[in-house]
């Protein structure tokens, strides 16, 4: 029995949970896609950049503070620095919109054409971010490390497998839940939100009822620019930030937004799950696993893994053809194929 | 002068134009019907007035006043409401809130009207909380017109508001038509079932490849030996 439980907590402990943070960030990510694409109804490839530049002014601020002295105790100082980045960001989302998505909107461009265009903001912003902040990793979290640390977990418990709780895993999940819920009200509840979706649903219509098109997309771009803000900051506070891995996290992202349904924001958000406990479950020895649920004393030969972890990007690649070729709209259909 | 005019109407989507200097009128507490075979321009010169087709020549005005240069919404703001041919519903949101999008340019206290639609069409009030995408032909209908009714329109445009949707509730439909007109409203309708439409017409206009072909009262253009021939079957 106890065999058991030690089981579900090495479940629990190497994937469960560092799976429900990740699986946060992607959402967070993947919102930003879908509401882009909702409305705008291109794919934004910036939007890795976006979540990269968020992240980079908000390790800028927290810089700033901490040489202050100023902090928040056992939390990351990063999180009193966030609204700065997510503000940050969202004009710079405004920016852009501005100078460069404006003028192909005006000319009624395809949307492949902005699909283009978004790859060469991509280009262009990863590029500034290198230049301003520097290629190198950057471990920006401070603060009370775990939430509960191994050690505790065995003393409170006596099992001999351990569960740690990083406080950057409950913060992923703690700001992803409030941001959720504050999108949803106002999609649901408020004026422009209402309008926003309108917009998504039918142009046209939203045009003749009175909805104006330039207010429905900056609406949309500060709260793209502020949510990928947070999506890059949780996920450079959970791993390290470091400006390359922005753009490998454009194929785990885009597969949560098509997995949901291309501008489905519930779907967003069930995509980001779907994805980040497939990539980590795919990619996790079971042998321990197994040693435990298994006769005493037996142990599977191999490392029991399906896929080595340098193939996670595989299970992304895997599943967006699966769901292009099984379901194109997505399990929660969204607008287009 | 009408109270709705569209003059000279010629422009396209950007290829050749599909309306070639059309004219069209509606006055208020009046029914005026487009009829004319498919491809004609009908919904083309809708979408024209409305504001969602650029126009090469031509002007509209609405109560005197030149409005051609207007947005789309602006014109809703001025008081046009539009009932396109097709997509005419936000099929992902409830009935109550396509209500609540006719109403979006309004600032005050829509309570009153939202209760005077569900009274037109008392079959929405049940289904308020579905997304308009799930109802039926002839209910989606319903939608697409009570939320074009909750911006208070002083001119309203239905394309094709009959299509789809069963004789007796196109029947149905069109008394709640007559109810609208004589509550004050102007209404420009398009229609594909030409002889019941002329039949409610206090004005009818044949439009025939983006040009005015006949023109004439309803009754008028029911007794023209031409217009029955070509246009409503003998
Ligand atoms: N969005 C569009 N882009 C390009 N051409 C269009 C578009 N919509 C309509 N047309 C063309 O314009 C012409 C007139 O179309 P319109 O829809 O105005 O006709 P209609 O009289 O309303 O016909 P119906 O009775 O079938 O509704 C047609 O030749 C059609 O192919
Ligand atoms: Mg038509």
């Amino acid at each position: 029995m106890e065999d058991v439980v030690n089981a579900v907590v090495l479940v629990t402990n190497f994937l469960v949970v560092p799976a429900t943070a990740y699986g946060c960030q992607l959402a967070l990510g993947a919102l930003g896609v879908t509401l882009v694409y909702g409305v705008l109804r291109f794919s934004n490839f910036a939007q890795g950049e976006t979540m990269s530049f968020g992240a980079m002014v908000t390790i800028l601020f927290t810089w700033l503070l901490q040489s202050w002295g100023v902090g928040l105790g056992p939390l990351p100082t990063a999180l009193l620095a966030l609204p700065v980045g997510m503000g940050v960001t969202a004009g710079l989302c405004l920016l852009t919109d501005r100078w460069v998505f404006r003028f192909y909107r005006r000319t009624k461009a395809q949307p492949v054409i902005f699909l283009v265009v978004s790859v060469g903001l991509m280009f262009v912003m990863n590029g500034f971010i290198r230049f301003v902040i520097g290629p190198a990793d950057r471990v920006f979290t401070d603060g009370t490390r775990f939430l509960l640390t191994v050690r505790e977990f065995k003393a409170f418990t006596g099992l001999s497998e351990g569960l740690a709780i990083k406080t950057t895993q409950t913060l992923s999940l703690v700001v992803a839940v409030v941001l959720v819920v504050l999108l949803f009200w106002f999609l649901e509840k408020t004026r422009t939100g209402k309008s926003m979706r309108a917009y998504s649903d039918n142009e046209d219509l939203a045009l003749l009822s009175g909805v104006s098109p330039e207010k429905v997309v900056a609406v949309t771009w500060l709260i793209v620019g502020a949510l990928a803000a947070v999506a890059g900051t949780l996920y450079g506070l959970d791993k390290s930030y470091k400006p390359f891995t922005f753009l490998s996290l454009l194929l785990p992202i885009f597969a949560a937004a098509i997995v949901g349904g291309l501008g489905n924001p519930l779907g967003a958000i069930v995509g980001g799950f779907v994805v980040a406990f497939s990539e980590v479950f795919l990619t996790y020895p079971y042998r321990k696993f197994l040693a435990y649920l298994g006769p005493e004393g037996w142990r599977p030969d191999g490392l029991v893994q399906f896929l080595s972890t340098d193939y996670k990007f595989a299970i992304s690649f895997f599943i967006l053809v699966v769901v292009l070729l099984v379901k194109p709209t997505g399990v929660f259909s969204g607008k287009s194929s | 002068m009408s109270f709705l005019v569209g003059e000279d109407l010629t422009g396209g989507y950007g290829g050749p134009d599909i309306l070639q200097g059309c004219a069209i009128a509606a006055e208020r507490r009046e029914i005026t019907v487009v009829v004319g075979p498919n491809g004609a321009g009908k919904s083309t010169a809708m979408r024209a007035l409305f504001g969602m087709l650029k126009l090469r020549s031509g002007k509209v005005r609405l109560d005197g006043e030149d409005i051609t240069a207007l947005a789309p919404q602006a014109r809703a703001r001025k008081g046009m409401g539009f009932v396109p041919q097709t997509d005419n519903v936000f099929r992902s949101m409830t009935v109550q809130e396509n209500l609540e999008m006719g109403a979006f340019v309004r600032d005050d206290d829509i309570s009153d009207t939202l209760e005077e639609v569900y009274g037109l069409f008392p079959a929405l009030k049940d289904k308020r909380r579905q997304p308009a995408g799930e109802l039926s032909g002839g209910q989606r209908q319903q939608v697409a017109i009570g939320r074009a009714l909750m911006n208070r329109p002083r001119v309203l445009m239905l394309d094709e508001p009959s299509a789809g949707v069963s004789p007796i509730v196109s029947h149905e439909l069109f008394e709640r038509i007559l109810d609208i007109a004589r509550g004050g409203v102007a209404i420009l309708i398009v229609e594909q079932n030409a002889r019941q439409a002329l039949e409610l017409a206090d004005k009818g206009y044949v439009l025939v490849q983006g040009r005015n072909r006949f023109t004439g009262t309803g009754a008028a253009l029911l007794g023209n030996p031409e217009v029955r021939k070509s246009f409503l079957g003998g």
